[in-house]
């Protein structure tokens, strides 16, 4: 699958989105505006938008806790992102999930999840409903390294194998399950293998390279349409920081963080649109101002936005 | 009217919402050609198909969420668990999941799926495939949890879990798939939270649950030989409890004896006598709430201790006439 340029760019944009709604979504926290926690994805914007680029507008996913570029990438309105990230009625959720269970429902994203490995099991149902009603879409579903050592792991990659569910596993590999390291974590050099266990392809890409996991995401999807089944994709990517507010870094050094600054997605993605040709650098400066306004407009949305209404609290329990 | 097992109950209820509608399937271990452990769906692979009476691998966890995902997008899935005590293994998707992903989600999803699952003892089991475990669920906002005592309420109260936009915990009991009862051919439902008097008495109340019901009926008749008239309420769905019907009935015999089989410690007994206790009919007491439960031990395997693990129809006598003579 070859992208135009308008993908490319769109693309581009995506990922100066995410960078910007985190690094606001970091200010407002030191700010003593955000109530609970967040985990933030810098530096891993390639795997969530490499991966949702190759999907179409109609298909599905299931996010993590690390959820906000997989939400932004599916599509989400910004301001109502924000909104919920900050606990406002106007919120996807209504101010009810917060930055772990921000879902667009309409938009295709059936949520972001606070359990590791909480939606790998989901998306064997969702696979299986959507083969039985025989609907043409697919359903991606994200997790971490950590998900991959949870039983759910085992019991949903069997399930969606065995069925040939039209599911795309996306492992985004940031190295750490909270402060615990691959290396410590697996005998296994690659957590991609772990797929020919479960008899379906797998393949590791380079996280941080947005065409590269476009590209092995495009395979995944194009079997998982064609009713051939599931696959196992492994982004190999790092995230700069903590695993949460409380984390202060103190399982790696400062130099191995910055080594992998020096690999930003970004950087790299924006390289390969000016040796192509395909943007300029003040076109680019455009678009990564852009993005950094709409953030600050979702901010003032979402500040001027009411908190929910007390007599509200119930509602949404039941159907 | 003609009669059917409960268990035949429950699989007519399935045949006829799958007949009616095609989102509907079931999906559990060994649901197909063997029928389930307890037999309930045989047959119903060789009507409907493998497509739509699902085998799995032995997944608790996989099953509830594959119907956690595939109710989530349009589908009504009824799950099936083979011994309650192994939900304990697919908790994570029930409770952390699909309890909470409508609300979580501000309203904007719901997860209609039905979970069946058979509890208690009886059957020389053991500790781990005898539990009732309904109070965990109980506990759980977001779950509705529905226990039936009888072949009529079976069918209606799943064909109405079906029809709920919730998930719904439905607990039978393995001594009651084979009872016997009057089971009318068409579809009928039940409506989820209605609790029923099953023999009006005035007396005294007994608030009983699942195979109890048909324990506290039989202690009732016994108790009627010696002029004492008992009222035998069963609440049939746990969460949301119909808390009116149980309260109006304590006000008119002043006096509750509740009974279950699960442990007494932290079970449903204590929500309902802090329901009774909490409410209008707590001026109308004329003796404490009585609680008779399972003991608080896993249930063994010797026929002669598990009988005496959980209680029987002369347990139930014997409490009843006590609180008679406290009462009086």
């Amino acid at each position: 699958m070859t992208l135009d340029e308008a993908k490319k760019r769109e693309m581009l944009r995506q990922m100066y989105s995410i960078r910007a709604f985190e690094e606001m979504a970091e200010q407002l926290y030191a700010m003593g505006k955000i109530h609970g926690t967040m985990h933030l994805s810098i530096g891993m914007e390639a795997s969530a938008v490499g991966a949702i680029a190759a999907l179409r507008p109609d298909d599905l996913i299931l996010s993590t806790h690390r959820g906000h570029g997989h939400c932004i990438a599916k599509g989400a309105d910004l301001n109502r992102m924000m909104a919920e990230f900050i606990g406002k009625e106007t919120g996807y959720c209504r101010g009810r999930g917060g930055s772990m269970h921000i879902a667009d429902i309409e938009g295709g994203n059936l949520g972001a999840n606070g359990v590791v490995a909480g939606g790998v099991p989901i998306a064997v149902g969702v696979g299986l409903s959507l083969k039985m009603q025989k609907r043409d879409q697919i359903i991606l579903c994200f997790f971490g390294d950590g998900a991959a050592n949870l039983g759910p792991f085992h019991e949903a990659l069997n399930m969606a194998a065995i069925w040939s569910l039209p599911v795309v596993y996306v492992c985004e590999n940031n190295q750490y399950a909270m402060s615990f390291h691959v290396r410590k974590a697996f005998a296994i050099e690659r957590i991609s293998d772990r797929a020919t266990a479960y008899g379906m392809p797998g393949e590791t890409v380079d996280g941080n390279d947005v065409l590269a996991v476009y590209e092995a995401v495009s395979k995944g999807i194009e079997r998982a349409r064609a009713g051939q089944g599931p696959s196992l994709i492994e982004n190999v990517t790092y995230r700069w920081r903590g695993h949460s507010r409380s984390d202060i870094n103190r399982y790696r050094t400062k130099e191995e963080i910055e080594s992998w600054q020096e690999k930003c997605p970004i950087k790299r993605f924006r390289k390969h649109l000016l040796d192509e040709g395909v943007l300029t650098g003040e076109e680019i400066d455009r678009i990564k101002e852009e993005a950094y306004t709409a953030i600050d407009a979702a901010v003032e949305f979402s500040e001027a936005s009411p908190d929910p209404d007390l007599k509200t609290i119930e509602e949404g329990v039941y159907a | 009217m003609r009669e059917l097992t409960y268990s035949e109950a429950i699989r007519e209820a399935l045949r006829q919402e799958m007949l009616r509608d095609d989102r509907v399937f079931i999906i559990g271990e060994d649901v197909g050609v063997y029928g389930g452990a307890f037999g309930v769906t045989l047959g119903l692979v060789e009507e409907f198909g493998e497509e739509r009476v699902i085998d799995t691998p032995i997944s608790e966890l996989g099953i509830a969420g594959a119907i956690t995902g595939a109710a989530l997008t349009g589908m009504r899935p009824v799950g099936e668990i083979m011994f309650m005590d192994f939900i304990t293994l697919a908790s994570e998707q029930v409770v952390n999941q699909a309890a909470k992903i409508r609300f979580m989600f501000g309203g904007k999803a719901a997860v209609p799926f039905v979970l069946r699952t058979p509890a208690g003892s009886g059957t020389g089991a053991a500790a781990q495939h005898s539990q009732s475990l309904e109070n965990w669920f109980v506990h759980i906002p977001g779950l509705k949890v529905v226990m039936p005592s009888t072949p009529y309420d079976v069918k209606g109260l799943l064909i109405a879990s079906i029809h709920d936009d919730n998930p719904v915990i439905f607990i039978e009991h393995k001594l009651l798939y084979r009872t016997k009862g009057p089971v009318p051919e068409e579809p009928y439902t039940i409506p989820l939270s209605v609790a029923e008097v099953k023999r009006e008495g005035q007396d005294l109340t007994i608030v009983a649950t699942s195979v109890m019901v048909t324990r506290a009926l039989e202690a009732a008749e016994q108790l009627a030989q010696e002029g004492i008239e008992v009222e035998v309420v069963d609440p049939r769905t746990l969460k949301p409890l119909d808390e009116e019907t149980i309260v109006r009935s304590v006000m008119k015999t002043g006096r509750a004896l509740i009974v279950h089989e699960a442990c007494q410690t932290g079970g449903y007994g204590a929500e309902l006598a802090a329901v009774i206790a909490g409410s209008e009919a707590f001026d109308y007491l004329e003796a404490p709430i009585r609680r008779l439960a399972g003991r608080d031990i896993p249930i063994p395997y010797n026929r002669y201790l598990e009988y005496h693990t959980v209680p029987q129809v002369e347990n139930i006598v014997a409490a009843s006439r006590e609180l008679i003579r406290r009462g009086a």
